[in-house]
């Protein structure tokens, strides 16, 4: 039972930290129908700004997560601006091998400038452990949760309750139409990828402090299982990538706990493997009936 | 002068010329139908008055100025609003959202809900469904819906495409009444139909298309007189 909860709280602070990054994917694709594979490489960018401004500049946590959000915000709009825009009328694959590449091209502009090795992340907030009946908590996986939760909320009343948010959902569904209302589809676009590339940012900061380590390839992976958890969630799907995000944080730190560590990455993609096979379209996916 | 007026007005996909030479005009206050077969090019000349798509020659003039380079956001700026063919409300999004989103350049506030009073009054059904997914009415509201969503933004010309598509004859006729308020509460309409008959009669002047170009022209009832147009549009 206390092992159990303990897994409880460990997987449920790094699918936190999946579901941010999910996020960016599933909105990304929802209007674009782009899997951004760069948008790893972008948490791996918030994770470096973290690093940088919390060392030179001494920022604190609240400053430097907040920093983080607005350059990768800013990185989003413009790898969007330059890459993916001028094949938004191409065949999709185009895109998607131009995402590939500008992935490639992130990872291997940030190892060629800074070094490939793993660097440690400052601890700035000291870590302190709460035990309740046996269960560890800290300090630090709280604050995860925490952030990664208000994060999530906040960006649900976006999407939920503001005029951008219901453009960013209205030119999901029927580019044109929306254009017939006057919104402009150029500006939406940039707006979806600066809010998903925001909460990548969240996400590197946060898992810079709970694995106190990182360096230039460190998108791959979390990428790769974010990626996933949007598909299980039903990609295109808000609430599908949270859910997705933090059942795959609880399947990894559960396959470890079990004594499987080799496998927890293998587990990932079987799930992958399951879920294209009996719900292809995730959880949330939707089955949008159109009247004709 | 007229309210908007098209003049040689040639549209292509790729290669394929969908609208070759095209003219008409529209002035303030009137209902004014285009009729023709499927793939006549009307649905084309609509999505270029709202410019969805660029001509390859001609131009299009509304209030004095020319409008066909202009883009989409641009246009329904000006007063122009479309309810395209198929109506294409936004599923997922309540009725309210939509109608909400056609008020998206709409920036006073007190006007806003002024409108979605008028289109509540008008759609009665709008109201009752506010909280529901669009996606979930049946066609004729969906119909009503996407009317009422080209309505929010206050156009002084509404342009629209097939309103009687697929819909019952009772609701046809409904529509064709609305269609008729909106004109008589001083917006200018651009009605296009395969239901010849009755958009002519409802019609102040009409444009017979075939084949990317205007081939007749007349008052609606000169056209619904005419023995070709009988003929080819209201079935002898
Ligand atoms: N996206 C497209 N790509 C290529 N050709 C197109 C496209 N859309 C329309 N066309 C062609 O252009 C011509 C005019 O089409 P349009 O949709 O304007 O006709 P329409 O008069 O609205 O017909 P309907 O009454 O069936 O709606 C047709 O020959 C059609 O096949
Ligand atoms: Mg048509």
């Amino acid at each position: 039972m206390q092992t159990l909860l303990q897994q409880l709280i460990n997987g449920l602070s790094l699918g936190s930290i999946y579901a941010l990054l999910a996020l960016g994917y599933t909105m990304v694709y929802g209007i674009i129908k782009l899997i951004n594979f760069a948008h790893g490489d972008i948490y791996m960018l918030g994770a470096f700004w973290g690093y940088y401004v919390i060392n030179y500049w001494h920022f604190n946590f609240i400053f430097a997560l907040l920093s983080a959000m607005l350059v990768c915000a800013v990185s989003g709009v413009i790898i969007e601006y330059l890459a993916y825009r001028p094949l938004r009328h191409s065949p999709r694959i185009a895109a998607l091998i131009t995402a590939i590449g500008v992935s490639y091209f992130l990872e291997n502009g940030m190892s060629y400038l800074y070094g490939s090795s793993t660097r440690s992340f400052p601890q700035i907030i000291k870590q302190v452990n709460y035990h309740f009946g046996g269960v560890q908590i800290s300090n630090i996986q709280i604050l995860i949760l925490v952030t990664a939760c208000l994060l999530m909320i906040l960006l649900q009343l976006i999407i939920k309750r503001t005029k951008m948010g219901r453009a960013m959902r209205a030119v999901s569904v029927d580019p044109d139409a929306a254009e017939l209302v006057g919104i402009n589809i150029n500006r939406t676009i940039s707006f979806t990828f600066a809010l998903g590339s925001s909460m990548a940012g969240a996400a590197g900061v946060l898992i810079g402090l709970y694995y106190n380590s990182i360096d230039p390839l460190m998108g791959m992976t979390p990428g790769i299982k974010a990626f996933v958890a949007a598909v299980v969630g039903g990609i295109g799907s808000v609430p599908g990538a949270s859910l997705g995000g933090f059942l795959i944080g609880l399947l990894e730190t559960g396959v470890q706990a079990i004594g499987l560590s080799a496998y927890k990455d293998a587990a990932v993609y079987l799930v992958l493997i399951i879920i294209l096979l009996i719900l292809p379209a995730g959880i949330f996916g939707k089955n949008t009936k159109e009247k004709v | 002068m007229a309210m908007l007026s098209v003049d040689n007005l040639a549209v292509n996909y790729g290669v394929i010329t969908a609208v070759k030479g095209v003219s008409f005009e529209i002035n303030e206050g009137e209902i004014v139908s285009l009729i023709g077969a499927n793939g006549a090019g009307k649905t084309t000349i609509l999505k270029t008055i709202s410019g969805l798509l660029k001509p390859v020659s001609g131009t299009i003039t509304y209030e004095g100025k020319q409008i066909q380079k202009e883009k989409a956001p641009k246009i329904v700026a000006q007063g122009i609003s479309q309810v395209p063919e198929g109506r294409h409300i936004f599923p997922g999004l309540t009725v309210k959202e939509n109608l909400q989103m056609g008020a998206f350049l709409q920036s006073n506030h007190q006007q806003i809900s002024d409108t979605f009073g008028e289109i509540y009054k008008r759609f009665p059904i709008l109201k009752q469904r506010e909280n529901q997914d669009a996606a979930t009415l049946s066609g004729g509201e969906q119909q009503m819906l996407a009317m009422g969503r080209a309505l929010m933004s206050k156009p002084k010309l509404i342009l629209l495409d097939e309103p009687s598509m697929g819909l019952a004859p009772i609701f046809i006729n409904e529509i064709f009444d609305i269609i008729k308020a909106i004109q008589e509460q001083g917006t200018t309409v651009l009605l296009i139909e395969q239901n010849a008959k009755k958009a002519l009669s409802i019609a102040d002047r009409g444009y017979v298309l075939a084949s990317g170009e205007v081939k007749l022209t007349g008052t609606g009832q000169e056209l619904l007189a005419n023995a070709d147009v009988q003929k080819a549009y209201l079935g002898g």
